[in-house]
């Protein structure tokens, strides 16, 4: 079975919540809508306290090419635009609107009918995903339409759409792909288009045989696209393992996947790419894994954004008295929130819920030297160098031992036997010599 | 015996010889030739390398002041007036006078004032708590309480007080090299002026939210309410972001300021106690 | 409720630890440790707890008082130094000599550089040489194996196969005279021959071997590339003049070799990080240890080599880095 060669860990799959089907979750009385929830420049309001909104209706647009377009999840009234809480830990712009019933935006196809037929050109199909504000929906929220685009000079060969769900606990893409299969599929097919390739290969890790099955049944409509197993292995789902992965091709250091031809797209994407282009649906809500041990129901709902994390636990069964940690994400890769009323964004996979006895950390101890974070890094870099050139700033060394490859997987946080802070030094070493660089190229 | 002692020293000898020969021309050939002046200012300056002048180490001030041949926003915070004018007279250049500085912490964010809401439970660095949360306080501009500074300052000038969770600066230990001002990634940490008899007069508090969340974090944070700027006679307050802040080269260390503000977030340092209000205003209109 | 917790991710730890990783090496140990018990009887279990009492004590006595940190006494590398320094001396050595050997070995080897993980050369090593150097008459009083016996002093001694070899062959007696004197490869292989307490059992330390590479506490880096690079160095002289030379069979299965590759030298704080980095450790300490063997003044080179190859770890580290991702684009 395929897999990626390098590095890699197989932390406990945990997947407590594979079985529970998709329940819409109730539309909360308020929503707190951040302006940023992509990568790039913050979107801009373009309504106003007081105005009345409209579900599905565009109330921020995107800054710049990189950036994405923000519609309201519900329709009611926006009573402040105004720093509110967000799952960065800090305050940030926020469109809070008060809810008044639920009327959609015109032009919104809310019908469930299959629609397959996709008569739009390339450029149109682009323009519709930037339209409707789709952005990566696997975690690092990279705005839809800039991947879709193939930069001159370049050619996309094959699109790859990340099945892979390799993060323990989290299963909204494994629920997606059991529950709106053709919808994914149709969706693959138009960004099929849109990229102009006639191949599509969807990876998913093996721990998933009923989507595997079911998929692999599916495709057989949909010329171009074929399923692959992949051994469970974390951080399968990361861009370049799963490149590397499905069509053995290593993307060089520093550059981009389009550079071996390939695109990857996330199964949640290709949904809302269906959405966005055959339903002309904004993206504005989506599927979030409620999950954790002690918790009484872990669930997978489909929840309209900026709906407070609060209510995702609330219908979960409530927070379990013994609670130590609450993570924004999957366990390996999401952000600790400091706050449970914050809320839902386009990036949100799941609300993970540690008891107590497993919210602290390792004691740190010395290293012991015994390679172990050299052995899991998918990227080939050696952490426990890195971390300690990072603590003693030696930036310019941090550099040649190609710190900016990192890609932040925290496997070698996971393995230390020492509970020493690797990645946690090695972030703060990559952002000062991202700094260091940017400097120097502006010289 | 007496041949082999001779064809030792005379093989010996010519092989030294002939080192030295080659020595001395690479000597001449790689000889740097430097301004004599450079070791006669490095050897004024203090030597602690410290940065505070904003170049590399002493030597590199040095280097540039010789270069420069003035003076002329040229300072050694540690070494001073003193060591400066030092200089200039071994150069024969003109000294600016400095005013001399003083690190000052401008947050007040102790656990009682700004009891936590969350446990940090990660690397123990202030650069890396910055980039995950907005601090145990939940003020995302107050003092993370990590330490960055007190393991910058090559001074033994700051200390970490386990009580509070805030550092704290030991004034005759600090030599305003600015390496912990560099070192926070809030900004914090300000330089000041050391003032007369050491009296200080500043904000405590840089956080730049509104009133309403500002003092939901934290029981001494400005509010940005605007009474000390209505208060000052001098011009010495604006108020910029909902946050004060004093001039200190306005500031006439009248000490009006400090009783005004609702949250006492304005500290005044080395002032005698406050005596009874009429004499407080007869000792200020003595000074 | 308590406050909730913020911490980077990860926020899930592998349950490995660094005392798990102690004690598990301690629990390979246990193979070698009964059979030198059988061998030498009870000289081996006084030696072998005075050796780690006596490493322990010293390491708390530097972490509380020197040192004034904490204390990790029990986190079980000091319980291997001294097992370790227990079966690289011979089973009736003094007791006071491992006191002292205890003492270099976690003082000078160890705690010198901060603790575990900070030194840079193998502490039981360390003590083995310094007591090698200090009192080698001691040093190389070698018990015979026999069986079990409750004897502590007046054991019959007798030297260790591969100082037979040297001596016969220094005597110019030939390779055919010598082997009658040494034992057969089966006794190499169980153990019974002469030799330090811990080293003599191939067959228990292999076991042990297999036990930490099924735990994951080794890789097989090392012991391969310091095993097959001992086989073939040796196998090349064999061939040239097997008369001269002997079977590097016997090379393998006497002396300290076996206890060097699988425990000494992949003693993970002094070894290489990178695989190939190991395997250019372990083809150092192959060469030495020959080197050694054959034309140095001491029969046997495990220790000496293994801590010369130490010293160049922080240069592999340096120089070996592993395969980066993405380095050598082979599309296709």
């Amino acid at each position: 079975m395929k897999t990626f060669k390098l590095g890699g860990v197989h932390p406990p799959e945990n997947k407590l919540s594979e079985k529970a089907p998709i329940e819409v979750l109730a539309i909360p009385a308020v929503v707190s809508i951040p302006v940023s929830q992509h990568l790039g420049a913050p979107a801009s309001p373009v309504v106003a306290k007081g105005d009345k909104v409209k579900t599905g209706q565009l109330i921020a647009k995107g800054a710049g090419f990189i950036s994405a377009n923000i519609h309201s999840s519900v329709s009611g009234t926006v009573v402040k635009i105004d720093d509110m809480p967000d799952s960065s830990g800090y305050r940030k712009k926020a469109i809070v609107i008060n809810v008044e019933g639920d009327e959609w935006d015109e032009g919104i196809d809310l019908g469930s009918e299959l629609v397959r037929e996709c008569n739009l050109t390339p450029q149109e199909i682009t323009a519709r995903v930037n339209e409707k504000g789709i952005v990566g929906m696997g975690g690092a929220t990279f705005p839809s339409h800039v991947k879709l685009m193939v930069p001159p000079g370049k050619k996309a060969e094959v699109l790859i759409i990340n099945g892979v769900e390799c993060e323990p606990y989290l299963t909204s893409d494994h629920r997606l792909m059991l529950e709106k299969a053709d919808e994914m599929l149709v969706g693959i097919t138009i960004q099929m288009k849109a990229l102009g390739v006639t191949k599509a290969i969807i990876g998913i890790e093996n721990n998933k045989h009923d989507a595997i099955e079911h998929l692999s049944y599916k495709v057989k409509d949909y010329p171009g696209i074929s399923v692959e197993a992949l051994k469970v292995q974390y951080p399968q789902g990361g861009e370049k393992q799963l490149i590397k992965a499905l069509i053995n091709r290593e993307v060089p250091s520093g550059k981009l996947p389009i550079e071996v031809g390939a695109v990857v797209h996330n199964v949640g994407t290709a949904f809302a790419v269906y959405e966005a282009v055959q339903k002309n649906k904004p993206l504005m809500e989506r599927v979030v894994t409620v999950t954790g041990k002690n918790l009484k129901k872990p669930s997978n709902f489909l929840v309209r954004i900026g709906t407070p994390v609060s209510e995702l636990i609330e219908a979960a069964g409530g927070l379990p008295t013994d609670t130590g940690k609450v993570v924004n994400g999957g366990p390996m890769m999401g952000k600790a929130i400091t706050n449970l009323e914050v809320p839902v964004t386009k990036g949100t996979s799941g609300i993970l819920i540690f008891p107590e006895r497993e919210a602290a950390r390792k004691p740190v101890q010395n290293c012991i030297r015994c390679a172990r974070c050299l052995n899991v890094c998918p990227m080939g870099l050696e952490p426990y160098l890195l971390s300690v050139l990072a603590d003693k700033k030696r930036l310019e060394e941090c550099e040649v031992e190609r710190i900016m490859d990192c890609i932040e997987c925290g496997s070698c946080l996971y393995i230390c036997p020492s509970g020493r802070p690797l990645l946690d030094q090695i972030r703060v070493g990559k952002a000062e010599v991202g700094s260091m660089i940017r400097k120097r190229s502006q010289h | 015996m007496n041949e082999i002692t001779l064809i030792s020293v005379v093989s010996l000898g010519a092989i030294g010889s002939v080192a030295a020969i080659i020595l001395y021309m690479v000597a001449q050939k790689f000889k740097v030739i430097e301004d004599p002046r450079i070791d006669i200012v490095a050897d004024k300056l203090p030597g602690a390398n410290c940065g505070g002048c904003g170049l590399a180490g002493c030597r590199a001030l040095a280097e540039a002041i010789v270069k420069a041949e003035s003076l002329e926003g040229m300072n050694c915070p540690p070494g001073g007036n003193e060591v400066m004018k030092d200089i200039a007279a071994a150069l024969g250049l003109e000294a600016e006078e400095q005013d001399p500085m003083i690190a000052v912490l401008r947050c007040n964010g102790s656990r009682e004032n700004s009891p936590p809401k969350v446990k940090y439970d990660s690397h123990m660095t202030c650069a890396f708590a910055h980039s995950l949360f907005a601090g145990e306080g939940g003020c995302p501009f107050g003092c993370l309480g990590c330490g960055d500074c007190v393991v910058a300052c090559a001074f033994d000038a700051m200390y970490m007080d386990p009580a509070t969770g805030l550092p704290v600066i030991i004034d005759d230990k600090c030599v305003a090299c600015g390496a912990c001002v560099k070192a926070c990634p809030r900004s914090i940490i300000e330089m000041r002026k050391k003032g007369k008899k050491d009296r200080r007069i500043f904000v405590s508090c840089i956080n730049k939210e509104k009133g309403g969340p500002a003092k939901k974090n934290c029981a001494v944070a400005c509010i940005g309410c605007g009474k000390c700027v209505k208060e000052c006679k001098f011009d010495a307050i604006t108020m910029e972001n909902n946050l004060a802040y004093i001039d200190f080269n306005k500031c006439t260390l009248c000490r009006k300021c400090v009783p005004v503000c609702p949250t006492n977030a304005i500290h005044e340092l080395n002032f005698p106690p406050r005596k009874p209000k009429v004499e407080v205003a007869a000792e200020t209109a003595s000074e | 409720m308590s406050l909730l917790t913020v911490s980077g991710s990860p926020h899930v730890h592998d349950s490995q630890s660094v005392s798990k990783i102690m004690y598990g090496v301690v629990y390979s140990l246990i193979p070698a440790m009964l059979v030198s018990f059988y061998f030498f009887g009870l000289a081996a279990i006084l030696l072998t707890l005075t050796a780690v009492i006596s490493c322990m004590a010293v390491e708390y006595v530097i972490q509380k008082y020197l040192m004034k940190g904490p204390v990790t006494v029990f986190d079980g590398s000091a319980i291997i130094t001294g097992i370790l320094l227990a079966f690289n001396v011979p089973a009736n050595l003094p007791l006071w000599m491992v006191v002292v050997g205890s003492a270099v070995a976690i003082g000078m080897g160890k705690m010198t550089f901060g603790g575990l993980g900070k030194n840079p050369f193998n502490p039981a090593l360390v003590g083995r040489v310094f007591l090698m150097i200090s009192f080698p008459v001691h040093m190389t009083n070698y018990p015979k194996a026999t069986a079990f016996s409750t004897q502590l002093t007046d054991i019959v001694t007798g030297p260790t196969p591969l100082a037979i070899m040297k001596e016969g062959l220094q005597k110019g007696e030939s390779v055919a005279e010598i082997i009658p004197q040494i034992p057969e490869y089966a006794q190499l292989l169980l153990g019974q021959m002469g030799g330090s307490m811990g080293e003599i059992s191939a067959i228990a330390i292999l076991l042990g071997g297999l036990f930490m590479a099924y735990k994951k506490l080794i890789t097989w880096h090392i012991p391969v590339a310091y095993l097959g690079t001992v086989l073939v160095f040796t196998g090349i002289f064999w061939l040239i003049d097997p008369g001269y030379h002997f079977n590097p069979l016997y090379h393998l299965l006497s002396g300290g070799l076996m206890l060097g590759a699988v425990y000494m030298a992949t003693d993970m704080v002094t070894s290489p990080m990178s695989p190939l980095g190991m395997l250019i450790f372990g083809i150092g300490c192959g060469v030495l240890t020959v080197v050694i063997r054959m034309f140095g003044a001491y029969p046997e080179g495990v220790a000496f080599s293994i801590l010369i190859m130490n010293a160049f770890v922080p240069l592999i580290n340096r120089g070996i880095k592993p395969k980066r991702f993405g380095e050598e684009v082979k599309n296709g």
